[in-house]
Order: C-alpha cells, then structure tokens, then sequence
C-alpha cells in the first residue's frame, strides 16, 4: 500500500502554453496529432541545403515588441510565447501574483549554436576579424538566456535557469519544476522545454554525417518511427511550458487541474555516446513506476521517445516489450511521427499531446508506419488512426537523449 | 557625407535596433535616452553598425558624444565628411 503524499508535495499541471509545428495551443495540437496532421516542411538552411524541418508558425510579436525579438533568441521567443500562454490558461491571478514566488526551468537540448553560426557567419565578411563580433553574442548564447528571457519579458524574480538534458530536456524541466515546488523554493513554476534547433545547420549536417537525418520526397512521410523504411530524424523547433502548482494551492484557488506528476525518473547508460541502452531505459522506466507506486499493467497510454531512426526505435521497443510484457491494457504512440523531433521541447509537447486523453479517452496514433518494423513490433501500437481507449488515468512519457539520459514521467487523471 | 547625410545613417541605424520607436518626431537637440527606449546595450549596436557600415571608430571614451542626434552629428562630422553615403 503506497500512501499519497502531504498535498502540499503533491505536483499538479495547471496551465499549459505550446507551439508545434503543427499547432500553436493545445486544442490545435491535439486536433492536429487526431486528423494524422503533420507539421514537417520543406526547409532549406546555410551549407546544408534542401532538407526538411517541423517549423512553428506562431506569433512572436504577440507577447514581445520588435526589439525584444530582433535583441534575443528564437528560444527566448518560443520560450515567452509559452509562458504567457502557460499562464493565461492557468488562470492564476498574475496581476497579483508574487513573482518572486514564480521559478523558471526550461529544458535545452543544446543553446547557442544558432547564434555562434550566424556570427561566425557574420565574421566572415570581415575576414574574422574579431573586432566586428557582437556585443549581444554573450547575453543570447548563455545556457540560461530562454529561461532568462521569459524572466525579463515576464517580469519574474524568482528563480530562473536552464536544464540541459539532450532530448530528455523537456521532461526534465517538469522533474525541475516540480523538485522545486516540493522544496518550496517557488510557489508556482513555469517548466518544460524548448527548441530552436530548426535554425542551426550543425544540427542537421551532424545528423547528416551521422546517417540518422531523415529524407523523403513527401516531407510529411519523412518522419516515420517503427517503419521498416525509417531512414532517421526530421528536426522541429517548438516549445511547451507547463504551468505546475502544489496541489494544495491549485485546490484551494480552484484551478483546473490537467494532471498529478505522480512518478518521474531520470538515470544514464554510461555506455555511449550516441547509441541508447535499453537495459537502463526499461531500469528508468521501472524506477518511475515504483515511485509512481504503479503496476506497468495500470498504465494506459505510453507516449514513446522513437525517433525514426534504425536502432534507436528498435532499441526502446525492446526496453518497453521488457516492462509492458504482462500489461494487457497499455497503449503506445509516437508524436515525433507528425511533427519530427522538438528536441528540448519533445517531451513535453508529447507529453501534452496525450493529456486530453484523460477527457477523451482517446490514443492519438503514431502516423507513417506503413509497414511495422518487426523490430518494433509491440502489442497495442497505435498506427494510423485514433483509437478509443475509454477511461485514461494514467499516461507515461518517455525522453530519452545523448550521453545516455533517460526520463520518464508519470501523469495522473484527478 | 554632409550633416544631414549623417543624419539620415543614424536614423537608418536606429531604424533596425529600435524597431518600435516613432522616429519622425525625434528632437535632435534632446538626448536620446529621453525619448526613445534606449539603453547601454543598444548605443553598443549604434558604434558597431558604424563600425561595420562605414569603418568609423568610436573610442569608449567618446561614447558621451553620442547622447543626442544633435552631439552625434557634430561628433561624426569630422570622422564622415570624405565617406560616400552607402
């Protein structure tokens, strides 16, 4: 018998702000992963060329003036864009919100890249020489500078940082912002994770070299976890920042209440660069649902990290068939499969994606397989259309990243 | 360049770093900062496009002459008059 916790250690998520490249809400972004909607684009960028991308199409000059925009970054946009709509959905009295009460995480898969390449870039018509180097380079190129940014925009004086986490960045942010709350350093936080990694030619060229960027003559096609024709990953920018709150404080105001963080779990491989280990995701996965205080079999939807690429889609089959193997009621998605993959954003935007479902009682599914990799084969993969699961009361998220970070969380209907 | 020409590459200048500012009512004899949402960071970006657009240098401790359009022009006068306007 697990007992819950005080209520004032219990973490719920009370307001939600997203852009995808296919919705820039969540009802648009549910909408989108429930018509099989993609948000993958043709897209050029320096050096690289014609490749595709999951661009975001939202308003950047709805919560920011010009020179905010032209002075920081595209994270720090996707990142206030976010917030201010993280907010506004939570309905908290932001007027008379103490904002030395209100922390900031927000997962990064990597910062600075974009702004060093243009610089770089820059300098090179000056035959690199340095005294044509801008004096923004420092302040837009900080680890912290997307979180920093919203703290500006926002006029925040709690805590404000970034957590870099590779791909598991979003996930982490929320593990963050929660850890937070339960410590008392914040008494609302705003978390997740975002990405403007569409604007980096490294990313892209270093995918390429790797054999893991993907291609395809239908952009929307080209993101296809678990399809025996994968061929690797599309890059997507976004951003999703919840807003979380203690339980006892969400009750007491009222609040909607999308969901409890009831479990989470982050570890490492410590086995490779860049090749995942299904050993110690199935470890992470378990240790979040021991936490959790659950059974694999009580969870409903697993909304998995599969990135289209060869081995690591097969390796995470492998760690879920491991726990899920006795769970006759668990179903599994991918949402990397319309958009492509959001990097420091994907885990919360996937995350987000499947948390209607506690209204709907509805899987989106995972798009492009056409035909399943047997590699991949789990039973109860959603494929192509939506699936009608009835109640939902428990979603696990998985995220994992390079360098061997696993995460997984845990979400409950309340 | 004459004054007036120099006139015309601030207001170009300050065009792309303030984005959001009305500039066609700019009193020159007024420093900047009283009238337009300027700060350390943006009188930054006014030395280096100079810098870069025309190869004029601003000495830090010359930054003072740079508070109004009116102590901007007649500190660039000297250092733009033989420049072709780009």
């Amino acid at each position: 018998m697990i007992s819950l916790p005080a209520d004032e250690q219990r973490i719920v998520i009370t307001g939600i702000g997203l852009t995808a490249p296919n919705g820039n809400s969540m009802g648009e972004f549910r909408e989108s992963l429930l018509a099989g909607r993609s948000g993958v684009v043709p897209y050029e960028i320096r050096y690289v060329g014609e490749t595709l991308a999951g661009v975001c199409d939202f308003d950047e000059l709805r919560y920011q003036k010009r020179k905010e925009v032209r002075r920081g970054t595209r994270a720090g946009s996707v990142g206030i864009y976010c917030g201010h709509e993280a907010v506004l959905d939570s309905g908290v009295d932001w007027e008379n919100t103490d904002r030395s009460r209100v922390g900031i995480y927000v997962g990064v898969t990597e910062h600075g890249n974009v702004e060093t390449e243009n610089e770089v870039y820059e300098l090179k018509g000056y035959d690199y020489d340095t005294q044509f180097w801008s004096h923004h380079h420092n302040p837009r190129t900080v680890a912290n500078n997307p979180a920093g940014e919203i703290s500006l925009n926002m006029g925040i004086t709690g805590p404000h940082y970034s957590i870099g986490a590779a791909c598991a960045a979003g996930n982490a942010g929320l593990i963050q912002g929660a850890q937070m709350l339960r410590l008392g350093d914040c008494d609302l936080a705003i978390c997740g994770g975002v990405s403007e990694s569409v604007r980096t030619f490294g990313i892209f060229a270093s995918f390429k070299s790797q054999g893991a960027l993907a291609e395809h003559e239908d952009a929307t096609r080209a993101s296809r976890p678990f399809d025996v024709n994968r061929n690797g990953i599309v890059v997507a920018e976004g951003g999703c920042l919840y807003v979380l709150e203690r339980f006892s404080d969400a009750r007491r105001r009222g609040a909607k209440i999308y969901g409890e963080l009831v479990g989470y779990a982050i570890n490492s491989d410590a086995s490779d660069f860049v090749l995942p280990n299904p050993d110690r995701q199935a470890e992470c996965v378990q240790l979040a649902l021991r936490r959790a205080g659950l059974e694999p079999g009580q969870i409903d939807i697993v909304s998995t990290h599969a990135t289209g690429t060869s081995s690591g889609d097969a390796q995470e089959c492998a760690a879920l068939r491991k726990v899920f193997a006795s769970s006759e009621r668990t179903h599994f998605n991918n949402t990397k499969s319309f958009i492509g993959h959001a990097m420091g954003a994907a885990g919360a935007l996937e995350l987000t994606g499947n948390l209607a479902a506690f209204d709907d009682g509805v899987c989106h599914p995972t798009i492009n397989v056409d035909e399943l990799d047997p590699e991949c084969a789990i039973d109860r993969l959603v494929c192509g259309e939506p699936r009608e699961l009835g109640t939902v009361d428990f979603i696990l998220n998985n995220s994992f990243g390079m360098l061997g970070i696993n995460s997984a969380v845990i979400i409950k209907r309340l | 360049m004459t004054s007036e020409e120099i006139r015309e590459v601030i207001i170009d200048i300050l065009t792309d770093i303030a984005p959001d500012e009305e500039l066609g009512d700019l009193k020159d004899d007024v420093a900047f900062r009283d009238q337009l949402e300027l700060d350390s960071m943006d009188f930054l970006d006014i030395v280096m496009e100079l810098r870069k657009r025309y190869r004029v240098q601003v000495p830090e401790e010359d930054y003072g002459e740079l508070a109004s359009m009116q102590s901007t022009v007649a500190y660039l006068e000297p250092k733009m008059q033989d420049l072709e306007k780009a």
